[in-house]
């Protein structure tokens, strides 16, 4: 238990962690669960089956109003023009000079209302951006953490387990829509961070335990923090904090595929330049390793090529050890032999291409 | 996992280790990692193991255990040199969760100075220093 635990914000799930036998730690100043039965049980649940994972302390926020799209064509790195109502589009926000502030994932609910999924971390952060930036916009920036939580139901059973629950289908894939869950009306969106089918269920913090308590009952096992990092790591998905920085750009993150610098979105020209020049602008990849023999690599631990890992486990799925981290780009093409320096032991390793982990595979 | 356990046949480390001196090798000592590391760390997913012959220096790490989140060092309760290590967690780390007093343990050392155990506590001293 974490010293200020009291001082730590608890969602509408606690309770029910508690009574699941989760382990809690603090996360981005929240109490949240991160294992219950254990973090290799979960995440193999969640690639065989289905999994529940309580992220509420995400942040929401909303943009509304006639020039909502306008302001948003400014922050966010895609092409929200290319963004339908019932879509999601996933891109980052990042300062003038290309540093990258946050990923995130908008969904579009109606013609000029989007709402912004945030990293808990940087939502306050994300929050003054989008503030900061909405003056001369006919549009209103609104903080909706408080007004959602949010569970993700992930799995090959995910989207039958909620459909089960529903009115009608789940979203396909990149979409969302309103639909009653276990008797709630939630905002379900086709997206997640896992890699497997899903949904995300957007709820009322006063709806969540009995929707909860609905798809445990229907099958889906609860599922932590823990099993969500080995999940996304598996499929190469960047965790903010450890793969992306204020430091790095998404050209060498790998995200230049959710970047349409023709929009003039803030960041755009040193984007384009880390394009177009990237041996100046963008001299590292970030790449995607699995060792060769044993060892766990970890976020920290200096790749001998000239780099540093940002994230590293033990993959459960590959029994690996697995990890990303920042190579130059002669180092990132798949096949590459690196060294890691796991704490004084060098232990080969060999660029993977993304993901490291494949349902075909 | 099973519940909770602290033997009372052996001697017990802050740090969270304990040492088994069978009465009929006074100079040997077999070391692990006690119920509540394990418990602590969570699914041990990698040991990397010393060598033969290294040598240990009582309230210094010798080795990591490393759980699928966490590194943890592990501090050597007694000093020594080691004749023996646990060559099948290779393959079954899972076994310092699944019993860590038996299949679970970590190394063989012969003691460089036997009279260090007295420093160590019993079960009951151990299991009053955890909340």
């Amino acid at each position: 238990m974490p010293e200020d635990a009291q001082t730590l914000r608890r969602g509408p799930l606690h309770d029910r962690h508690v009574a699941a036998g989760a382990k809690l730690i603090e996360f981005a100043g929240w109490e949240m669960p991160v294992q219950y039965e254990g973090i290799r049980a979960e995440h193999l649940a969640v690639r065989a089956r289905a999994g529940v994972f309580d992220v509420s302390h995400m942040g929401q926020i909303a943009t509304r109003g006639p020039q909502a799209s306008e302001l948003l064509q400014r922050l966010l790195s895609g092409d929200v023009r290319k963004l339908p109502v019932g879509g999601a589009q996933y891109g980052v926000i990042c300062r003038e000079d290309g540093g990258v502030l946050d990923d995130l994932i908008t969904y579009r609910l109606a013609e000029c209302e989007y709402l912004t999924v945030s990293n808990a971390a940087n939502h306050d952060k994300d929050l003054a951006w989008f503030s900061e930036h909405a003056g001369g916009y006919d549009a209103d920036v609104l903080d909706l953490i408080d007004r959602f939580a949010m569970l993700a139901v992930q799995g090959p059973r995910a989207r039958a387990i909620v459909r089960q629950l529903s009115d009608g289908a789940p979203p396909g894939r990149m979409h969302v829509f309103e639909r009653s869950v276990a008797g709630a009306a939630a905002v379900v969106c086709g997206t997640g961070y896992t890699g497997e089918a899903g949904v995300e269920l957007l709820l009322d913090p006063a709806d969540a335990p009995a929707v909860w308590d609905a798809l445990l009952d229907a099958g889906a096992v609860p599922a932590g923090l823990g099993a969500r990092d080995t999940l996304r790591l598996e499929v190469c998905f960047p965790l903010y904090g450890n793969d992306l920085s204020e430091e790095r750009g998404p050209i060498e993150a790998g995200l230049g595929w959710c970047c349409a610098e023709g929009t003039g979105f803030i960041g755009s020209d040193a984007v384009a330049r880390a394009r177009l020049s990237p041996a100046t602008h963008a001299p590292q990849r970030l790449a995607a390793f699995v060792l060769d023999g044993p060892g766990i690599p970890r976020p920290g631990n200096g790749i001998g090529q000239g780099g540093v890992v940002t994230s590293g486990t033990m993959s459960p799925s590959l029994k690996r050890g697995i990890g990303m981290g920042y190579v130059n780009a002669a180092h990132a093409t798949p096949g590459t032999p690196l060294t890691i320096d796991v704490r004084g032991t060098e232990r080969a390793a060999t660029v993977h291409r993304k993901p490291i982990y494949s349902k075909e595979a | 996992m099973a519940d909770a356990s602290y033997p009372d046949d052996l001697l017990y480390h802050a740090e969270h280790d304990w040492a088994r001196v069978d009465p009929a090798h006074p100079d040997q000592a077999t070391l692990g990692i006690t119920w509540y590391a394990q418990d602590s760390l969570g699914e041990i997913v990698f040991f990397d193991p010393p060598k033969q012959g290294t040598t240990l220096t009582k309230d210094s790490p010798y080795t990591e255990v490393e759980s699928v989140k966490a590194v943890s060092d592990v501090m050597a309760p007694l000093s020594g040199e080691v004749i023996a290590v646990n060559d099948a967690l290779a393959d079954t780390p899972e076994q310092i969760n699944d019993d860590p007093y038996g299949e679970g343990w970590l190394v063989k050392i012969s003691l460089s100075d036997p009279s260090e155990s007295e420093s160590l506590m019993d079960a009951a001293a151990y299991e009053a220093t955890l909340d």
